[in-house]
């Protein structure tokens, strides 16, 4: 079986993000960008069905920039084997990457694929369950624990009043959750033979899929910021002020 | 616009955040809602009761018992037919559901709303709620997901809409519910619609002792109980009381956050929140720079003291 994982880059999880002055996004020069957490968990998925058997080749994708191969690199010094950058500078909405993963999907035949739940820069949660829907195949959103069962793969899934477990016939889409694994750090041999691994560049073209976005920015601002209240000394004095708001 | 809005329900009661989204279609146009269950007749009794609602649609076949996106998304790209807007909770349920059938539909979905600007126009949160976006679709129809604390529940007595049965396509044979490990509620209010949270993180060590120092804290101020993903990974509490950019999202009347730093992911979930109110030893960690009230202590000494003193 192979496994597609599908990465983003995004502004690293320890930057606070700053907006512009001119409203016209969040400003990314200069600003330390990384593998999107959630698709880091992918990866490492991936790699761990594939060290216990369960799958051949895991081929790792982005839809992005050229700096985008620097994250691909990533994904293969992890244990990636191949990668496929579908570069464009323009910003591709979630259901433009799921089409063009979709193609993809179709030429490469994977039993899986394995997607982050949401990406911490756009926040959408959506190109898992888009691709789902456009390759006609099940979902296992969120997911906590992936397991291989024959011709299926069981998922349990973290959900709001707490886990539920189901089962997907295969080929199927995965989106990853926290709590799925901790993901490795490459090492620096790895990272070395990651530079002789295969990074093929099309773009979206190549897919037919077009671009253009659906969804219009027309403005981007700071939220409101709370302003920092006053500490107390001790507790009777928190006490006294939770009776002031009326609670206890 | 004729609007679709996406019950959410175990198919005994219908779910408190239906009620926000009900409020952000009404923004939108006519309201109509969407019942998929089995056996979920109940439900669609309290729905029509919903003020403001002009029809109820009940979907009841075991295929949609447990709420399979593969199974209900095409029942919902069906009824798209003739609406206009579909609009679900952004709660894991919504979160699952809705981009499958924006995605059937050809849509660009715009996730997890705070505010209708205009009639395709608007705000969301984005890069963790450190920006927030004005967006505008060019879609015919649009697919939104909605942030329950930035719209105030309709009410749930008062109307009495028209209640249809409809048909649907039904299994799709490729997904099935195995077993759901949910947890208990009993007395203690869910995390997103209680009035005072309690929130405990790493600090806590493990889950005996988060359970020594905040549960009895959160029982006398009859408190939801949350946590920082610090102490959901290390497994003191079950993951679904992460508050947080990929938690929950929570805005209570106050929020106590006892041994949680305050990272840019936790105040995500939780810096709408009336009052803030933190216990932290360290008095630069982040989450003062949030708090109302702030104490500057050792928690294992503070929190027993203050749940005595309250
Ligand atoms: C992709 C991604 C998504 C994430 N999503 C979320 C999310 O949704 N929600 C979330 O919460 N986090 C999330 N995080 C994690 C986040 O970045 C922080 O790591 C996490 O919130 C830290 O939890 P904490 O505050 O409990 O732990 P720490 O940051 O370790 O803070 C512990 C605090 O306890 C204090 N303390 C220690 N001992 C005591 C004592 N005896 N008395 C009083 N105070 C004490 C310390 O001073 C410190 O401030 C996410 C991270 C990533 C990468």
């Amino acid at each position: 079986m192979k496994i597609l994982v599908p990465v983003k880059r995004v502004i690293d999880y320890n930057v606070k993000p700053r907006v512009k002055a001119d409203g016209s996004g969040v400003d990314l020069a200069n600003v330390k960008m990384s593998m999107n957490p959630f698709d880091e968990i992918a990866v490492e998925e991936a790699i761990r069905l594939k060290e216990a058997g369960k799958a051949e080749e895991i081929v790792a994708i982005s839809v992005g920039p050229a700096k985008a191969q620097e994250t691909l690199r990533t994904a293969l010094a992890m244990g990636a084997d191949r990668a496929i950058l579908v570069e464009t500078d323009d910003e591709v909405e979630p259901l433009a990457v799921a089409k063009i993963l979709k193609a993809i999907a179709e030429e490469e035949q994977p039993g899986l694929v394995m997607l982050g739940k949401q990406a911490i820069d756009d926040d959408s949660n959506q190109t898992g369950q888009m691709l789902a829907a456009l390759m006609q195949r099940p979902q296992g959103t969120f997911a906590n624990t992936v397991e291989i069962d024959g011709d299926s793969v069981i998922v349990k899934r973290e959900i709001d009043g707490g886990l539920e477990t189901v089962k997907l016939t295969m080929p199927a889409i995965v989106t990853t959750d926290l709590r799925l694994n901790e993901p490795r750090y490459a090492s620096l041999p790895n990272i070395m033979k990651a530079k002789k691994k295969s990074l093929d560049v099309k773009t979206p073209a190549d897919y037919g899929v077009d671009t253009a976005k659906r969804l219009t920015t027309t403005n981007v601002a700071e939220p409101p910021v709370r302003q920092a209240g006053e500490k107390v000394e001790d507790v009777d004095a928190l006490v006294m002020k939770m009776k002031a708001l009326g609670i206890a | 616009m004729k609007t679709l809005v996406l019950v959410e329900h175990d198919n005994q009661s219908m779910k408190d955040a239906t009620l926000s989204v009900v409020t952000a279609a009404s923004k939108l146009g006519e309201v109509h809602l969407l019942v998929a269950g089995s056996s979920c007749d109940a439900v669609a009794q309290e729905a029509a009761k919903v003020a403001g609602v002009g029809k109820v649609h009940v979907a009841d076949d075991p295929a949609y018992e447990h709420g399979l996106a593969e199974n209900v998304a095409p029942l919902i790209a069906g009824l798209m037919d003739h609406h206009d807007a579909f609009l679900a909770p952004a709660t894991t349920t919504g979160k699952n559901i809705a981009p499958r059938v924006a995605a059937m539909l050809d849509v660009m979905q715009i996730s997890d709303i705070l505010s209708v600007e205009g009639e395709k126009t608007f705000t969301r949160p984005i890069y963790a709620g450190n920006a927030i976006a004005t967006v505008e679709s060019s879609d015919d129809k649009l697919v939104i997901t909605v942030r329950g604390t930035a719209f105030d529940k309709a009410e749930a007595e008062g109307g009495s809409a028209e209640i249809e049965a409809i048909g649907g396509p039904g299994d799709a044979g490729v997904s099935s519910f195995v077993s759901a490990d949910l947890a208990e509620g009993g007395d203690r209010p869910e995390l997103t619609s209680a009035n005072i949270i309690v929130s405990g993180g790493r600090a806590l060590k493990d889950g005996e002792t988060f359970e020594k120092i905040i549960t009895p804290l959160a029982d006398k101020l009859g408190a939801g109980i949350g946590a920082s993903r610090a102490a959901v990974d290390a497994g003191y509490v079950p993951n679904d009381y992460q508050v947080g950019q990929t938690g929950k999202i929570v805005a209570p009347e106050v929020y106590i956050a006892i041994g949680i730093s305050g990272a840019i992911q936790h105040l995500a979930g939780m810096k709408d929140s009336k009052t803030i109110i933190a216990i932290n030893k360290d008095e630069d960690a982040p989450i003062f720079q949030v708090a109302d009230i702030g104490l500057v202590a050792d928690l294992y000494k503070a929190v027993p003291e203050l749940t005595e003193k309250l």
